[in-house]
């Protein structure tokens, strides 16, 4: 250990009520944004995973312009092929194709404009959280192509219940008129009103001839082992299958381009946390630097007299900086150790903060919120803490380089 | 006495005390800045769902909310205008619609949609489609088989002004309606959403299609005032409510319509609270600190004064007073520059819309313009001046508790 190491830690306990004090802010500051970041992170991620699992998974295969115009005739015209390669390709949980198209549906008394899906009720249930969103009745089975699923908004809109005919009218993908009769099966509820007013579910195989669709779908819907193997799936699929098709009719959008709403939300959330956090620095950082330059005002004469026994003011300053950095560095470690443990807790139990049910339960968030520590969450605010203290410690210390020895010594 | 001692006291050593002035001065500007900013985009967000159709208080058939149909329209239209007319404040507009759901289709295209009929004039008053044509013209009472829709809902359905669109809904026999307009104007909403899914006709359009007579689906209310709090809207609804004394309408507030915003006002001003207690406690270190090493410098004064004969409890009194000028100076100059930063910024507003799709999934304003609240203030002011006086309390028990000859044998 460096003499300058070895005085600047002795010379920080000369004073501990003063030093105890520096580092519980800095320990302070770190921990609140340890555990801010992390509680942001933790909801992004569960709203992401929330949202895929509803509808549109991570990533999808569909015609190109299908994302922007939703046209019937817009279709993915080899499903087989395009399911054959993705069994082969890794970071894959599973896939299911859809199909989907706007119709009237009217039961007796009302009638209304609504989304049909057909789903392949096998492959949907490890796709999509349809399948437990079930609360009346029963799922679709692997033959019900005439019986659908249907949001319980809507149901009651229509003033049906289970096992209740509803008939379905629509374009089919030549310009035909569509129509079927179709039993109600089941009942789903996922919180989510536009969801759950707007959709109806129906077997693939009985989508596809009502629609005149023959076996041509819409959607290749693909969920990953984990949010970040998105892009990588997504370019094995684009260079290992469009391109060497030749084929550009179609496309490989993924959650972010499928649902823009939700990533520009999650952006603008980021940045005005963000905000936040540079003004919790700010005030942090004026705290410190109120307290190093109130020491180094007070140790003038102490620095006289070193300066008259022959320490150059470079030494000094340093000997003031490596103080300032060894406060620094055990109040963000502690920060740290701190925040840590604060994430874990709520990681393991969440947070259920009161009256928030309903705005979450818009954006398909369960109640209670889980935080989630990372390497980037746990070390970013600390981080820049550092700097920032860093910085506001060096202007204090300059000041010492324009002291004169005599002058310093007559301080009292 | 304590007083002038106290602010002499705290300029002897100039420095010092803009050391800590400073500290206090962030801390309270920070609180004022980003309350500002919040509550900027709280007012904006209500107005913008407000003035989306909401309106202040809105009157339905007492099912109609559950089930928008046609079935469940008001017919008793005479009173409520006589009500209305007589019971609110001059300056409150409101009009009539009917509102259903609808199929839109053309050669393209077909998609579900709100079909509105408006009282054009009236409508244009309180809600947002007054400012928001773009191309085309607005609509007229008599205009027959004439519609506007949104930018957005052109492109869905690659269509034009001039061009026809067919709309089918449900009439009030229980059969399916449809009927021929022609576009003849655009409007543009903060939200491609509104664009996509609401096309105007003239109510008498609407009513004929449907079937409907006289009767309507809503009476949509505008305040000349908005109150976020709601209280104003909810005794105009109060009153409305006691003079119409009928139980086959509802009469709601955009509270009670928009239960959503109304949890996102009350969550948001809760964080605002917790976030000032965290900027106080960042901010609580440095004073306490700084106080302190003023304290000990000091230490022979104070142990001169006991010698003198002060009282301990005479020596809190004289630093915590000395803490709270520093905190008043503080706080009105943290106050002021608060005040002028939110006025630079609020001329121009500050522009989101580089955020475009999330502020329309969200609700946000395209451009946010910050807001300073009373309630703010008082409440950023009120945390420093208190807990700042509270942790000044500590120093201040240190400096009564010197023995002079301690104190005084010190350097």
């Amino acid at each position: 250990m460096s003499i300058e190491l070895k005085m600047a830690w002795r010379n920080i306990w000369r004073n501990p009520r003063r030093t105890l004090l520096t580092i519980s802010a800095i320990a302070f500051a770190s921990m609140i944004l340890v555990f801010m970041l992390s509680f942001q992170l933790g909801c992004y991620e569960t709203m992401i995973n929330t949202s895929v699992k509803i509808s549109t998974g991570h990533l999808q295969i569909q015609a190109q312009g299908y994302l922007k115009d939703k046209k019937m005739r817009l279709v993915i015209k080899n499903p087989d092929k395009v399911a054959k390669f993705l069994d082969t390709v890794k970071g894959i949980d599973n896939y299911t194709f859809r199909t989907s198209g706007f119709a009237l549906v009217s039961s007796d008394k009302r009638t209304y404009g609504v989304v049909v899906t057909g789903i392949d009720p096998l492959k949907e249930a490890n796709v999509s959280s349809i399948k437990s969103l079930v609360r009346k009745g029963s799922y679709l089975k692997e033959d019900d192509e005439y019986a659908a699923l249907i949001g319980e908004l809507l149901l009651n809109n229509l003033k049906v219940n289970i096992n209740d005919e509803i008939t379905i009218l629509g374009q089919g993908r030549d310009g035909s008129i569509a129509a079927a009769v179709l039993t109600i099966k089941g009942i789903f509820s996922s919180g989510i009103d536009e969801f759950d007013r707007n959709v109806i579910m129906m077997g693939l195989k009985g989508f596809q001839e009502i629609f005149s669709m023959g076996t041509s779908v819409h959607e290749a819907v693909i969920t990953a082992d984990s949010l970040g193997d998105v892009s990588m799936i997504k370019q094995n699929i684009q260079n290992n299958f469009l391109t060497i098709k030749g084929d550009d009719s179609l496309a490989v959008p993924d959650w972010m381009e499928i649902m823009p709403g939700l990533l520009q939300g999650i952006q603008m959330d980021l940045v005005s946390g963000i905000i936040m956090y540079i003004i919790l620095v700010i005030v942090v950082a004026f705290s410190i630097f109120n307290t190093f330059l109130m020491a180094i005002l007070e140790r003038t004469r102490e620095f006289g007299v070193m300066m008259a026994i022959g320490t150059s003011p470079s030494r000094i300053t340093k000997l003031v900086m490596l103080e300032s950095i060894c406060m620094t560095i055990v109040g963000i470690v502690l920060g740290i150790i701190i925040g840590s443990l604060v994430t874990l807790y709520f990681q393991k139990y969440g947070i259920f903060i009161a009256g928030t049910e309903d705005i979450l339960k818009e954006y398909g968030i369960p109640e209670r919120l889980y935080p989630r520590l990372s390497l980037i969450s746990a070390t970013a605010g600390p981080l820049v803490v550092f700097l920032i203290t860093f910085v506001s410690s060096v202007f204090p210390a300059l000041r010492i380089r324009k002291l004169n020895p005599v002058k310093a010594m007559a301080n009292v | 006495m304590y007083i002038i001692l106290a602010w002499r006291n705290i300029w002897r050593n100039p420095r010092r005390t803009i050391v800590i002035l400073l500290a206090v001065i962030i801390g309270v500007w920070s609180m004022i800045f980003l309350g500002a900013l919040m509550r900027g985009m709280e007012t904006q967000m209500v107005k913008n769902s407000i003035s989306t159709l909401t309106g202040s208080i809105q009157i339905h058939h007492k099912d109609y909310r559950n089930d928008p149909v046609v079935e469940n329209s008001m017919n008793d239209i005479d009173k409520l205008d006589k009500a209305l007319s007589t019971i609110l404040d001059p300056g409150t507009h409101w009009a009539k619609r009917v509102r259903v759901n609808a199929i839109a289709s053309n050669a393209r295209h077909a998609g579900g949609v709100t079909l509105v009929g408006i009282e054009p004039e009236k409508e244009a008053k309180i809600s947002f489609i007054g400012k928001a044509m773009i191309s085309g013209r607005f609509l007229l009472a008599e205009d027959k088989n004439k519609i506007i829709v949104g930018k957005a809902f052109l492109k869905k359905f690659n269509t034009k002004i001039g061009n026809k669109l067919i709309l089918m809904s449900q009439d009030t026999q229980k059969e399916i309606a449809s009927k021929a307009f022609r576009i003849i104007g655009i409007f543009s909403a903060e939200s491609e959403a509104v664009e996509k899914q609401i096309v105007f006709v003239p109510i008498s359009q609407a009513a004929n299609m449907l079937k409907m007579g006289e009767s309507i689906s809503e009476i949509s209310i505008m305040l000349p005032r908005l109150d976020i709090t709601g209280r104003n809207e909810t005794r105009a609804a109060e009153k409305l409510i006691a003079a119409i004394n009928d139980d086959t309408f509802v009469i709601e507030t955009w509270h009670q319509l928009l239960p959503m915003m109304k949890a996102y006002l009350k969550m948001s001003g809760f964080f605002l609270y917790i976030w000032y207690f965290v900027v106080f406690i960042a901010m609580g270190f440095g004073i306490v600190n700084t106080t302190l090493m003023a304290i000990f410098e000091r230490m022979r004064e104070f142990g001169l004064m006991k010698a003198l004969g002060m009282r301990p409890f005479q020596i809190i009194k004289g630093v915590v007073t000395e803490t709270f000028f520093l905190l008043v100076l503080g706080i009105l100059t943290g106050n002021i520059l608060g005040f002028l930063s939110v006025f630079a910024i609020a001329i121009n507003g500050i522009d989101l819309s580089a955020l475009a799709a999330g502020v329309q999934m969200w609700g946000i304003p395209r451009i946010l313009y910050p807001e300073i609240w009373a309630q703010d203030v008082v409440v950023a002011g009120l945390v420093v001046l208190l807990l700042g006086i509270l942790v000044s309390l500590y120093p201040a028990f240190k400096a009564a508790r010197v023995t002079p000859a301690q104190a005084m044998t010190k350097n």
